[in-house]
């Protein structure tokens, strides 16, 4: 009995080792994404160094998506991400604080910050800390602006920011710094990336590093990159935040998930970010 | 036959739901091997509801990571796990068990969950809420589910 318990072990671990890792299979690589006939995206690319080989390839979630949703993502008219970014162009124009600025009173247009996306989480020496955009734009709104209530992290108002800011964007490197003072966080977040969560025990790598390609039910993992938040999901039918993103991924681990805007979100999000550095911004991308 | 057999088994359930000789998750023995020899009810597991448990996205939701033939009549099934064809002809009944209270003791840090475990969690929830965990958190399956899973997966003899 045992015996035969003990070979049927054996068995089924060579057929887990057929069966467990990367399932490229029936995914199309090799296809190209370029927006409005112009922005060029870079949706594979060689992954950085600092993942060691945990990679051998970098997809964008692009890659992962049935024809239709890529296509949507490929012209802005058919994007319906575009909308919020024009709600964040208005509010970018609007003045809101008791200094009487617009965010325009500083950055002349929303192309003057292309910089920032592909560059945060960023150490920000002032406050000694890791900044997302988020945190970015409600600095701006508390201490130059004169806001009591900034956009809250999550907001509507403050997802259309987000993605105006990234589809400006749109084309560049992902280019994190890891080394210096944010490594610390960078560390964290990596941590975080690794641990099993939740009842079910699942951590961020068993899904998005070992299982992208497969099918987990009737969604096609992907690596679980950032560079095309926020994302317009068409299953919210709105856009969604990074941070939103991961509270639903360990909430799917029956596990409680950190809060959004929280320092290990914030530390994940940096560790996730950097996993990309080399794929291009795409915010706001379309994801089922 | 099989059908009173079946309804038979489903009346034992009843009746022994009211009984306290079910094995707690902290109490069940395995061998060293993963296997779990005593049936976590003493009831004959159930085929039909353990086909029901493996389908149902809030039990089971076996699906999310395994393909199985016999059960094509589902849509969406996963390729994280290995395919469940055949797996009775695979494994014996104690050793299934083992796989469900937790696969962990056959393949270390597996991504498939420990269906009957209630403790050594990093942040557990309460289900699918987002909120913690309770104090008194249930295994994600009952026991005689895990015995109802069973039954089904013994009918797997075919590849
Ligand atoms: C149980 C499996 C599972 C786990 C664990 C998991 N995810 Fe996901 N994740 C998914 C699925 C399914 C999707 C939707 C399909 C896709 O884009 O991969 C997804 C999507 C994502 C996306 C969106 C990608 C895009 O291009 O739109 C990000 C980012 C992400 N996950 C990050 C994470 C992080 C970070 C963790 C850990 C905190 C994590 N996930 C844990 C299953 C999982
Ligand atoms: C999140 C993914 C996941 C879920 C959910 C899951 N499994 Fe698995 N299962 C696996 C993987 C992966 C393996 C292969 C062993 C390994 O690599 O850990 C496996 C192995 C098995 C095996 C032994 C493999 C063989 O065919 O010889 C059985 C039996 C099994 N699972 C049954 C179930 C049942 C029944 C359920 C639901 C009650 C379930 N699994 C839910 C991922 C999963």
């Amino acid at each position: 009995m045992t015996r035969k318990a003990l070979l049927g072990g054996v068995s089924a671990a060579v057929f887990a080792v057929a069966a467990a890792g990367v399932g490229l299979a029936d995914i199309r690589t090799g296809d190209s994404l370029v927006i409005n006939g112009e922005i060029q995206i870079v949706t594979e690319a060689e992954p950085p160094a600092h993942l060691e080989g945990a990679l051998s390839t970098l997809y964008s979630g692009w890659v992962f998506r049935t024809d239709e949703t890529r296509a949507m993502q490929a012209d802005d008219f058919d994007n319906p991400g575009m909308l919020y970014v024009e709600q964040g162009i208005d509010a970018f124009n609007t003045v809101m604080g008791s200094e009487g600025n617009s965010c325009a009173s500083c950055h002349e247009n929303p192309e003057s910050l292309a910089n920032v996306r592909p560059s945060y989480p960023q150490w920000d020496e002032a406050h000694g800390t890791v900044q997302t955009v988020e945190m970015q734009v409600q600095e701006c709104q508390t201490e130059r602006m004169g806001m009591e209530q900034p956009y809250g992290y999550d907001s509507q108002q403050m997802r259309n920011m987000v993605a105006l800011i990234a589809s400006v964007a749109r084309g560049q490197t992902v280019d994190v710094a890891i080394d210096g003072p944010a490594a610390e966080a960078w560390e964290l977040g990596r941590e975080i990336y690794y641990t099993q969560y939740g009842q079910m025990e699942l951590s961020c790598a068993q899904c998005h590093e070992q299982n992208y390609g497969n099918l987990i039910r009737a969604d096609h993992l992907s690596q679980g990159q950032i560079n095309g938040f926020p994302t317009y999901r068409l299953k919210n039918a709105n856009i969604v935040s990074v941070h939103n993103r991961f509270r639903g991924c360990i909430r799917d681990t029956r596990g409680e998930p950190f809060s959004v805007g929280s320092p290990e979100f914030v530390a994940l999000e940096l560790y996730v970010a950097s996993r990309g550095n080399g794929l291009t911004v795409e915010g706001p991308a379309v994801r089922n | 036959m099989k059908r009173q057999m079946l309804l038979a088994a489903g009346l034992a359930v009843a009746a022994t739901s009211l009984q306290a000789d079910i094995i707690a998750p902290g109490d069940v023995v395995m061998s060293e091997y993963g296997e779990v020899m005593e049936s976590l009810t003493g009831v004959p597991g159930d085929a039909l509801r353990g086909r029901e448990i493996m389908v149902s996205r809030g039990q089971g939701n076996c699906l999310a990571c395994h393909a199985v033939t016999a059960l094509e009549d589902q849509p969406w099934h996963g390729e994280v796990g290995p395919s469940l064809d055949g797996v009775a002809t695979r494994w014996e009944e104690p050793a299934l068990r083992g796989l469900l209270v937790n696969a962990d003791a056959v393949f270390p840090d597996s991504i498939m969950p420990a269906f009957y475990k209630v403790s050594g969690f990093i942040r557990p929830g309460d289900g699918f809420t987002t909120n913690p965990a309770p104090a008194d958190l249930q295994p994600i399956l009952a026991a005689q589910e895990i015995e109802d899973v069973i039954a089904y997966l013994m009918t797997l003899t075919d590849y």
